[in-house]
């Protein structure tokens, strides 16, 4: 234990998620030594982004207004909704400018041992956007991993008893690699995701 | 630092920093291990996607002053099916979550082991309903742990039965004269669910059984988890989350 601020400090970090006990330690102490406008500046942008920053009503991206940018462009193609986890999967996904259609952020995916079903995500947001807007495909962009495909699967139903076209994210081989290098899931995967191509 | 090669079933993992994982397996010889994958959340990670939860995998391990580490993993069954439907994923979750909770590191349980894969492999064959296989493995697992829900004999004082008083408390259906006052009798076919599914063995029938006997199903289904929850001591957070007919 330290004494007083610093401890303070040390305990705050290490709630975040991936710091431990060592790394709160670590940062507490660069933080008290560096220079007080640079240790200002994160106070600030702390402070900012609390301030500022909320989720969008419609998509549950992060925005600065009620609406986020994505959700109030014209441009946008209605008729695409591609859902994800976690807004960080729509810059990840805006960053390939492939995609131009709309958002829809679940805020997690489901996690049955760790408790989180269905009605923990924004899944009924979901199903009332479906209504009120002209969607034709709904792209199902949740993780390759156990939850993802927990949560893939519980749409994929849900959205056939909508009668709401669904298509889920191919998954394979990474650009790049060797066949020869691929696991045998992601390599079955690929197979079973295969496509046409010529005639 | 010392390696060692294990067989074992993943049962969760977690995030850890920017690419790893830390996993906990199931292990032949070493009961509960936990350790750690680096790189795994990269794609084309070596690893790739071995090391999701329900997997069955050969692995090599350096052992760690607290994590061990991952270098190697070859699949033996992927049980993809599994991960692949969200009914059966979910009844997953409340097989490995009890496992990860009941077994301790460095205590082998190779009973254990094989009747997750027994329930994995159940899931994996695709039933309409899993969750009659959840049930079936919360008791067995109970019984293997030193839990068992006897219906046979009175689980008091061992009288030959089929007894029809049901006792969480008790450990299992009891005998009238050992039964407090007020004990409920149940339906004779809730007795028979019961005992059909905690007997380990197979699982090919249980579907039938459940199709055939709603309503004893259900009452043997409330009875198991809350025979699990009170002998086990253990809140299934999972268990809610698997969709019931
Ligand atoms: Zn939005
Ligand atoms: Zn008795």
């Amino acid at each position: 234990m330290y004494e007083g601020a610093v401890q303070d400090l040390i305990d705050e970090l290490g709630r975040l998620p991936g710091i431990g006990p060592k790394s709160a330690q670590r940062i507490a102490f660069h933080l008290l030594q560096t220079d007080p406008t640079e240790a200002r500046r994160l106070a600030d942008a702390i402070t900012r982004v609390k301030a500022t920053m909320r989720f969008c009503v419609q998509c549950h991206n992060v925005s600065q207004a009620e609406h986020c940018r994505i959700c109030l462009d014209p441009r946008r193609d209605d008729t695409l909704l591609c859902v994800v986890e976690e807004p960080r999967d729509v810059v990840a996904i805006e960053r390939t400018r492939e995609f131009r259609g709309r958002y829809h952020v679940l805020g997690g995916a489901i996690s049955p041992i760790d408790g989180i079903g269905p009605d923990q995500l924004h899944i009924r947001e979901l199903v009332l956007r479906l209504d009120a807007e002209p969607v034709a495909e709904v792209i199902l962009a949740t993780n390759p991993n156990v939850e993802g495909e927990a949560t893939a699967s519980y749409l994929s139903r849900l959205l056939a008893t909508l009668e709401v076209r669904a298509t889920r994210l191919a998954s394979g081989l990474p650009v790049g690699g060797d066949l020869d290098y691929a696991d045998e899931v992601t390599l079955g995967r690929a197979f079973s995701g295969r496509r046409d191509v010529g005639i | 630092m010392p390696s060692y090669r294990d067989q074992g079933v993943v049962l969760r993992t977690y995030r850890l920093g920017e690419t790893d994982r830390i996993v906990h397996l199931l292990t032949r010889g070493r009961g509960k291990v936990r350790a750690v994958a680096k790189g795994v959340r990269r794609p084309g990670s070596r690893f790739g996607g071995r090391l999701e939860a329900y997997s069955l995998v050969d692995l090599q391990l350096h052992e760690g002053r607290n994590l061990d580490v991952v270098t190697q993993a070859e699949l033996l069954t992927a049980h993809a099916e599994v991960r692949a439907d969200y009914a059966r994923s979910a009844a997953a979750a409340v097989m490995v979550e009890l496992a990860d909770q009941v077994v301790q590191e460095g205590e082998a349980e190779p009973e254990v082991l094989e009747l997750l894969l027994a329930g994995l492999g159940a899931l994996a064959a695709g039933p309409d309903d899993p969750s009659v296989f959840v049930d079936a493995y919360l008791l067995r697992l109970a019984g293997l742990v030193g839990f068992p829900a006897t219906a046979a004999v009175c689980a008091a004082c061992q009288a030959p039965g089929p007894h029809v008083f049901l006792s969480v408390r008790a450990g299992g259906a009891l005998c009238p004269d050992c039964a407090p006052a007020g004990t409920r009798a149940v339906d004779p076919e809730v007795v028979a669910s019961l005992a059909q599914l905690a007997a380990i063995g197979e699982w090919a029938s249980l579907p039938r059984l459940a199709r055939e006997h709603p309503v004893a199903r259900r009452t043997a289904a409330a009875y198991a988890r809350a025979f699990v929850e009170h002998h086990l001591d253990r809140r299934l957070r999972s268990y809610e989350h698997v969709p019931r007919p």
